[in-house]
């Protein structure tokens, strides 16, 4: 019997194509976001929500992903920023090389926010590197509040925990303080803001911490 | 559910492993899952046995070792297995402590043995 030790990272490729990503993200000091939810949080309304607030002379562009459909990136191209949807085909998670094909086409140069918005799922897109910066979770309070607990890869992962839907809070049973505990048992101190993409209450705490996070970017480029 | 692709991606490593050995056979897997991997050890184990059914592989044994999180604390420098998401330090009480393991999603030996 003969054993062979490796050590080998099962998804090498994909952190591969990833570090490549985050290199050029960083020559061309662009902020990237994966924004990652359970399917019906409201990744795409807040991201409605974020595009309808920038200045028409933004460098902002989203790609949109789904397992069908590009319903999400016409609802994302009436705001006048590049937007380009992703079709995984049946693939439950976006991969590094999906956004590296992606973007292909595109002028990073023209770009200094990247919003990336993943399959509705909060298991498989926690494993996958993108290159991104950060990644955002996004919780409604139409959920549990117990998905911290339950999904807990994905918010120990994540810098900013975005919880939706705030307008519905006094018609559903959910405890804002309980949630905001158990995301802090996983990840302690974990960033959250309590947002309304419908009535657009939160959302000035939202475009503060993205502003914060370029220049927190930007600063770390800067060092490095 | 993307451990399919997962265990795609394992046998890919382990064919390659098989290939520089000519006249040896796989008779054992081994992998490492992190409890923050996000990947499911009944699943892996479902889809490999599903991939590897008639081929070479068909008989070689998949062993997974699971990894749970271990954070360090930056104050007492105490390293301690996080257990039901408690990551303040046992022993000083800091709350804020690093993970140090727990995410591992690796394949971590193969075993060949002549046939």
């Amino acid at each position: 019997m003969n054993r062979v030790p490796l050590g080998q990272k099962v998804l090498k490729e994909n952190d591969r194509i990833a570090g490549e990503l985050r290199e050029r993200f960083a020559e061309h000091e662009i902020l990237c976001l994966n924004l990652v939810s359970s399917p019906g949080a409201g990744k795409t309304s807040l991201l409605e929500r974020t595009l309808e607030s920038c200045a028409p002379g933004d460098r902002v562009a989203v790609l949109t992903g789904d397992i069908q459909t590009d319903n999400d990136a016409v609802r994302l191209a009436r705001f006048g920023f590049p937007v380009k949807q992703i079709t995984t085909g049946g693939t439950c998670h976006l991969e590094a090389r999906m956004i590296e094909k992606a973007l292909a086409d595109w002028r990073l140069q023209d770009i200094d926010l990247l919003l990336v918005e993943n399959v509705g799922n909060l298991v498989c897109p926690s494993s996958y590197d993108l290159g991104e910066a950060a990644k955002v979770v996004i919780l409604s309070v139409t959920e549990g509040e117990d998905k911290p607990l339950k999904y807990p890869a994905m918010f120990f992962r994540s810098e900013l925990l975005v919880l939706n839907k705030i307008d519905l809070l006094p018609h559903v049973p959910f405890d804002v303080a309980r949630a905001r505990a158990y995301a802090n048992q996983v990840h302690p101190g974990i960033e959250i803001i309590e947002l309304s993409s419908l009535t657009g209450e939160g959302m000035p705490k939202w475009r503060d911490w993205l502003d914060s996070r370029r220049k927190s970017h930007h600063n770390s480029l800067a060092t490095t | 559910m993307h451990e399919l692709s997962i265990a795609t991606l394992v046998l890919d490593a382990v064919n390659a492993q098989a290939n520089l050995r000519p006249g040896m056979r796989v008779s054992r897997i081994g992998m490492r899952l992190g409890d923050l991997s996000g990947v499911d050890a009944d699943a892996l184990t479902f889809c490999f046995e599903a991939l590897v059914k008639e081929t070479e592989l068909a008989n070689a044994a998949l062993e997974i070792e699971r990894r749970p999180q271990r954070n360090t604390c930056p104050r007492c420098e105490t390293e301690f297995t996080v257990v039901n998401y408690e990551s303040a330090c046992p022993a000083c009480g800091e709350s804020s402590t690093r993970s140090v393991s727990g995410d591992e999603l690796e394949l971590a030996f193969v075993e060949l043995e002549e046939p």
